[in-house]
């Protein structure tokens, strides 16, 4: 075994305690020159799947923001983890905060954790864009003054398939069955699925609340098939859905299945000949717009697949972000919210341009309905699905079919 | 009615028991034979359902089916000569870290080769759609798996119970030191255990693909279930896993039947009342520490 002195102890120690002084200030200096973004996102669990797509899309999106000479002539320093849960998800908001001197953080797509991570950003009073998150709740009871929303909420996604259905005659007088996520994304989705069907004349017969690591839905089919319902609609979310999908092909019912929230990921997961009936989604590959199409060629070209809607949001996030931060020349919470509170109009890759409505902080924007391609006319396994006209129509105010303050009331504190 | 309808979630818990079966049987074989709980059994079953996804482009379903549990068994020939030989006779706590480390690899290698974003596919059309039989309504692929499961039940018992190979199995699980005396190198079935235990993992994986969502972490969300039937069972008791699959899988009905949110708990509540009674579980050896 080596053996040192102490004398040969004592000088190593201060060399590296000297290097240490002197060496600091020229990492300081590094990080100032560096503006650090949190990111956060499920990449395991029953939202992994598609919180891998947020990630791709977030750092192509960071990757071409420094590449065009960063934020204020900083390069972006991005860090993009797993979120686990809510509170892993509040406790690595927190270190990013205040360990890793995040100037703001975004993602999520589970809404119990950005439920979680809004409270992070309010205490901390730094802004949280949260990108896929769903429920109504965060917009209404819970919102807070950091935080915004890029996603459709769950009222717009149920008014933009409920519109369809009523189209095809399946919506007035007829009886349906739901199984919803046993999460507060579900528990929310189904408030604003009772209410659409109050108000169309149809009759809620059954619903099974299902908890998130539920893989084998055969009892619940059964409860299914005794109920006999008219059409079965899927309130789930993540490989919930891709597994009910699965399992509802399996066993062939004749009712059909629609559903009030599907994610492209998980239609991909379910496989063409599998998915069938009606849904929402807040964007397409297939959208023809000049903005889109550049975006899904330049992730096409770099990840050899193409984008699913949350690389998209995470995306195009990131650059709103960044524009912000360029146009107030401020990372300070309140410029920034007061930037976005102006209503601004942003191009994101859809015929309307979006905004973020001052009082709720919801990007206001086109949803569409969507049903199945024949599987002998689909290109190839990411194109299976038919965009429905965009909701709302042409004619019609964006926010027509959002919710009111009355319906979703925020009350945010100064 | 609603006797009827009770009577047909029960029986669907006894063909979703004999999918948990296929899992949990290797497990248990496993442990009774090299003394290992092997943390990485649910890898295989990944591998399972990631091979046969792979297969059954160019092969069709019944080949997929047939040849990704051989594909696996091969593995399982590594696996055993390479990492489990040398912890037959170690400390048990190290077997448990190395099966989990490579649980934890095993599960990152699959989302390096196929990526994160889940696999598809689709159960052929000769099996789609559900079959009345009285009142009862069953899933046509789900038969198709019980029956399949019965089979390999029936094969893996006669093997172990009715041919040379099993008695030596047999004697080498109850007393490993006589068998050595006699000359016999208990290590080719060892092998031999692992292959049949990792391939019908498999099986299970292959077959609950075109049904279930396919993603990089499945091997370890089945786990869960998979030990909650061995350890009902009664670790090492052939019969033992399988009444515990099947009462399981029944359980479970019962509990989403009457009370659903309570669904996904019933096998835990199931598995505590059982650990209290009989720590040994249901045809255990008996532990002399806790008995």
């Amino acid at each position: 075994m080596t053996r040192y002195s102490r004398r040969t102890l004592l000088k190593a120690g201060a060399a590296f305690a000297g290097a240490s002084a002197i060496g600091s200030p020229t990492i300081l200096s590094a990080q100032a020159a560096r503006i650090k973004i949190g990111h956060l996102v499920p990449l395991t669990g029953f939202l992994g799947a598609i919180g891998s797509y947020a990630q791709l899309g977030v750092k192509m999106a960071a990757e071409e923001i420094n590449a065009s000479g960063g934020i204020m002539g900083k390069q972006i320093d991005l860090m993009s983890e797993d979120s686990v849960n809510p509170a892993t998800a509040s406790t690595k908001a927190q270190r990013m905060i205040e360990q890793d001197g995040a100037v703001l953080l975004f993602g999520e797509i589970s809404s119990a954790s950005s439920l979680t991570i809004m409270q992070v950003a309010e205490r901390n009073k730094k802004v949280f864009f949260s990108t896929g998150a769903r429920s109504d709740a965060l917009r209404g009871k819970n919102c807070n003054k950091y935080s915004f929303h890029c996603d459709i909420p769950n009222t717009v996604m149920v008014n933009a398939v409920g519109t369809a259905l009523g189209q095809k005659g399946m919506v007035k007088g007829k009886k349906f069955f739901t199984l919803t996520a046993d999460y507060i994304f579900g528990h929310d989705l189904l408030k604003a699925a009772k209410a659409f069907f109050g108000s169309h004349d149809a009759t809620l017969i059954g619903d099974e609340l299902i908890a998130t690591d539920v893989t084998d839905f055969s009892p619940y089919l059964l409860k299914v098939r005794q109920a006999k319902p008219d059409v079965v609609c899927c309130n789930l979310a993540g490989n919930q859905v891709t597994n009910l999908v699965k399992q509802y092909a399996e066993f062939g019912f004749p009712y059909p299945l629609v559903g009030f929230n599907l994610n492209t990921g998980d239609a991909w997961a379910a496989g063409a000949g599998n998915l069938g009936g009606t849904w929402p989604t807040v964007w397409y590959h297939t959208l023809e717009n000049p903005t889109s199409k550049a975006f899904v060629a330049a992730f096409t070209k770099k990840y050899g697949k193409p984008p699913e809607n949350h690389a998209w949001i995470d995306y195009v996030t990131m650059k709103l972000l960044a524009e912000a931060i360029n146009t107030t020349k401020s990372t300070d919470s309140g410029e920034l919210i007061a930037h976005f509170e102006k209503q601004s109009q942003f191009d994101i890759g859809k015929a309307r341009k979006a905004y973020f409505r001052t009082w709720d902080h919801q990007l206001v924007q086109e949803a569409y309905p969507f049903t199945v391609k024949p599987k002998d006319q689909m290109k190839d396994q990411w194109d299976m699905l038919v965009l429905g006209d965009p909701v709302p129509a042409a004619n019609d105010p964006l926010e027509s079919i959002y919710p009111t303050k009355e319906q979703n009331p925020c009350e945010m504190k100064a | 009615m609603q006797f009827e309808f009770l009577l047909e979630q029960v029986v669907n818990g006894l063909v979703l028991g004999g999918y948990y079966l296929l899992i949990a049987l290797g497990l248990s074989l496993i442990f009774s034979v090299g003394g290992i709980v092997n943390l990485a059994h649910g890898a295989f079953y990944a591998l399972g359902a990631y091979v046969f996804v792979e297969l059954v482009k160019y092969t069709g379903f019944g080949a997929a089916v047939a040849m990704s549990p051989l594909v696996v068994a091969l593995l399982g020939i590594l696996f055993e000569r390479f990492i489990l030989r040398r912890f037959y006779t170690a400390d048990p706590i190290l077997s448990l870290l190395v099966t989990f480390g490579l649980a934890m690899v095993a599960e990152q290698a699959i989302r390096m080769i196929w990526g994160a974003a889940p696999v598809s596919a689709e159960i052929p059309q000769t099996f789609r759609g559900s079959i009345f039989v009285g009142d009862f309504l069953f899933s046509r692929y789900r038969l198709l798996i019980l029956a399949v499961v019965a089979a390999v039940l029936v094969g893996v018992w006669l093997l172990l119970h009715k041919t040379s190979f099993g008695r030596v199995v047999r004697a080498g699980i109850q007393r490993p030191d006589m068998v050595a005396a006699l000359g016999i190198r208990l290590q080719p079935y060892m092998t031999a255990i692992v292959m049949l235990g990792v391939g019908m993992a498999a099986l299970g994986g292959a077959f609950f693909a075109p049904i279930t969502t396919v993603h990089p972490a499945m091997g370890a969300d089945i786990m869960t279930v998979a030990f909650v039937v061995v350890v009902i069972g009664g670790l090492g008791s052939f019969w033992g896993v399988v009444i515990a699959a099947l009462l399981v899988g029944v359980v479970r009905g019962i509990a989403i039947h009457f009370e659903p949110a309570a669904g996904e708990a019933s096998i835990y509540i199931l598995m505590f009342l059982v650990l209290l009674v009989r720590p040994r579980g249901l045809l255990g050896e008996r532990i002399e520490k806790f008995e």
